[in-house]
């Protein structure tokens, strides 16, 4: 597994309950290493490990604890470029809801060997929802719940988030937009990124 | 026909940074965005190279050289601040009524982004203005994150080699590793030798053959020292051309007297090199953990290995000598002089 996606997990864990549990989750993993470099590849299995550990520690079930990931994913400012990044993808929601479908070419265009599941949204009616997110990244689509979550929050819309179980081998989102311009999102300026 | 405000409204839908401009060179119409870089300027009437410096091609100054670079590409650059860069393509209009000049910033879209609050409406759905940005940031996230990992690569690079216990020259063990043995053995209460040897001459070959040579013979030392050896000795090279052999488990000098000799033997043998034979000798000083009264300091036997290597050294090199008590470094003039 990608160390992005390692190192993801780590940076959410630390934030959130201190590095002196994720010291300890990564002492019961037995990598032999306490810190995920970004940029360096993973065994499945180290990622495996890790990711029981976390379980174990935190004493929540696994989709909970990827789902709270990728909220902090988007909505911690320690992680701000990513988020700026996921903006890029629309002016609204809505438009943002369709970049998704570019998502995994756009992460290899970013990291070359960053390998997402692909992802189809599928508009039943206006407003309504379905994001498919192919296998291959175990959890993947619960990452991608927290995700989705916390960039309605950026946008300030307002919508109803529900994983509807896996079909086809593919798991299957349903999103419903309640109401757009629910709150005030967060600004996104093109140009504020420091180079 | 389609009139002119018809026109425009489908221009800027498209290119939301074009000008019209009359055949006077004076601004009839100009795009929305390019209105929001100078929004406070009246656009209309206003003459072009009032507003824009050309850049390329340098010999356009008057509205007929512009309309001569029709379908070329144009450099141009605002004459007030800021003075942002902007590329151009003009295509004049039919009649001799002037010409339409489609603008876009290039590669100064960045600063520009920044410098004029623009969003993603500014740009046309078609344009990869939005992309390329969206790259630029992607592509600077990703090196950052590399050059961090590059940073701790480096400085776990420089940890390693410190702690490192080999000397790289000879694949031998270097000083750190020697200490490290000898507080092994003194600790755990094991009898050891331990052998000063010192190469005699090994300048000369430096001085005269170069410093490949000395390279070479220092390989070919070390070969011989650790074919003269057992595998439980240590061989360490601890300077340019010292060497520090422990003897793990010897109690009596006997059996070291015959490898010594050996080892010295071993070594006048000339190492080929380039041509030329490179021929050194060596000197060697030896005390035993069980001359010494516990506890055993570690400085206190390399001292007295040094003392019996000097002893050895002034008694006519290629020797080996067994440290004794009252062996002493005196007469350091003259015994520097003779043997470094």
């Amino acid at each position: 597994m990608h160390g992005l996606i390692n190192r993801a997990i780590q940076a959410f864990v630390v934030s959130t309950y201190g590095e002196e549990r994720w010291n300890d989750i990564m002492n019961h993993a037995d990598l032999g290493f306490a810190q995920f470099e970004a940029m360096l590849i993973y065994t499945d299995e180290q990622s495996n490990k890790m990711l029981s550990a976390v379980e174990r520690s935190l004493e929540r079930p696994l989709p909970e604890i990827l789902e709270d990931t990728g909220t902090f994913l988007v909505s911690n400012p320690q992680v701000e470029a990513l988020r700026r990044l996921l903006r890029f993808g629309g002016v609204n929601y809505v438009e943002f809801l369709h970049s998704l479908d570019d998502l995994p070419d756009r992460a290899r265009l970013a990291v070359a060997d960053l390998h997402l599941p692909a992802l189809e949204l599928v508009e039943n009616s206006p407003g309504q929802f379905d994001l498919i997110c192919q296998p291959g990244l175990p959890g993947f689509a619960h990452v991608m719940m927290g995700v989705l979550r916390a960039m309605a929050d950026d946008y300030g819309d307002l919508v109803i988030l529900d994983h509807r179980g896996t079909q086809d081998g593919a798991e299957v989102i349903s999103v419903t937009l309640v109401e757009t311009d629910f709150a005030e999102g967060r600004t996104f300026d093109l140009g504020a990124h420091a180079l | 026909m389609m009139t002119a405000d018809e026109m425009t409204g489908v221009i800027a839908q498209i290119c939301p940074m074009y000008l019209v401009v009359d055949s006077a060179g004076r601004f009839r119409f100009a795009g929305p965005t390019l209105q929001k870089l100078r929004p406070d300027m009246t656009w209309k009437r206003k003459n072009f190279f009032d507003v824009f410096d050309v850049q390329r091609p340098r010999w356009v100054n008057s509205m007929d050289d512009l309309l001569k670079t029709a379908g070329a590409k144009l450099h141009l650059q605002f004459r007030e601040s800021p003075q942002t860069s902007l590329k151009g393509v003009l295509v004049p209009l039919p009649d001799g009524k002037g010409a339409l000049i489609n603008l876009s910033f290039g590669i100064s879209v960045l600063e520009a982004v920044r410098d004029y609050d623009l969003t993603s409406a500014d740009f046309s759905p078609t344009d990869l203005t939005i992309e390329m940005l969206y790259l630029v940031e992607a592509k600077s996230a990703a090196m950052e994150a590399s050059r961090q990992l590059n940073l701790r690569l480096q400085g776990a690079k420089i940890a390693a080699e410190e702690q490192a216990f080999t000397d790289t020259l000879t694949g031998l063990k270097n000083r750190r590793a020697m200490d490290h043995i000898l507080e092994r053995l003194i600790g755990s209460g094991t009898d050891f030798a331990l052998m000063h040897v010192d190469l005699d001459f090994f300048k000369e070959v430096n001085d005269t053959l170069g410093h490949a040579a000395g390279d070479a013979v220092l390989q070919s030392v070390a070969r011989v020292m650790v074919e003269c050896t057992r595998h439980s000795d240590t061989v360490a090279r601890v300077g340019g051309d010292e060497f520090v052999i422990i003897f793990e488990g010897v109690n009596e000098p006997k059996v070291l007297e015959a490898l010594s000799k050996r080892l010295i033997s071993n070594l006048e043998e000339p190492v080929p090199y380039g041509g030329q034979m490179c021929k050194i000798s060596a000197s060697a000083g030896t005390t035993l953990s069980v001359w010494n009264a516990p506890p055993i300091a570690a400085a206190a036997m390399l001292h007295q290995a040094d003392l019996a290597l000097y002893a050895a050294k002034r008694a006519g090199r290629s020797q080996h000598l067994f440290f004794e008590q009252g062996m002493q470094k005196d007469e350091p003039q003259t015994a520097t002089q003779g043997l470094s």
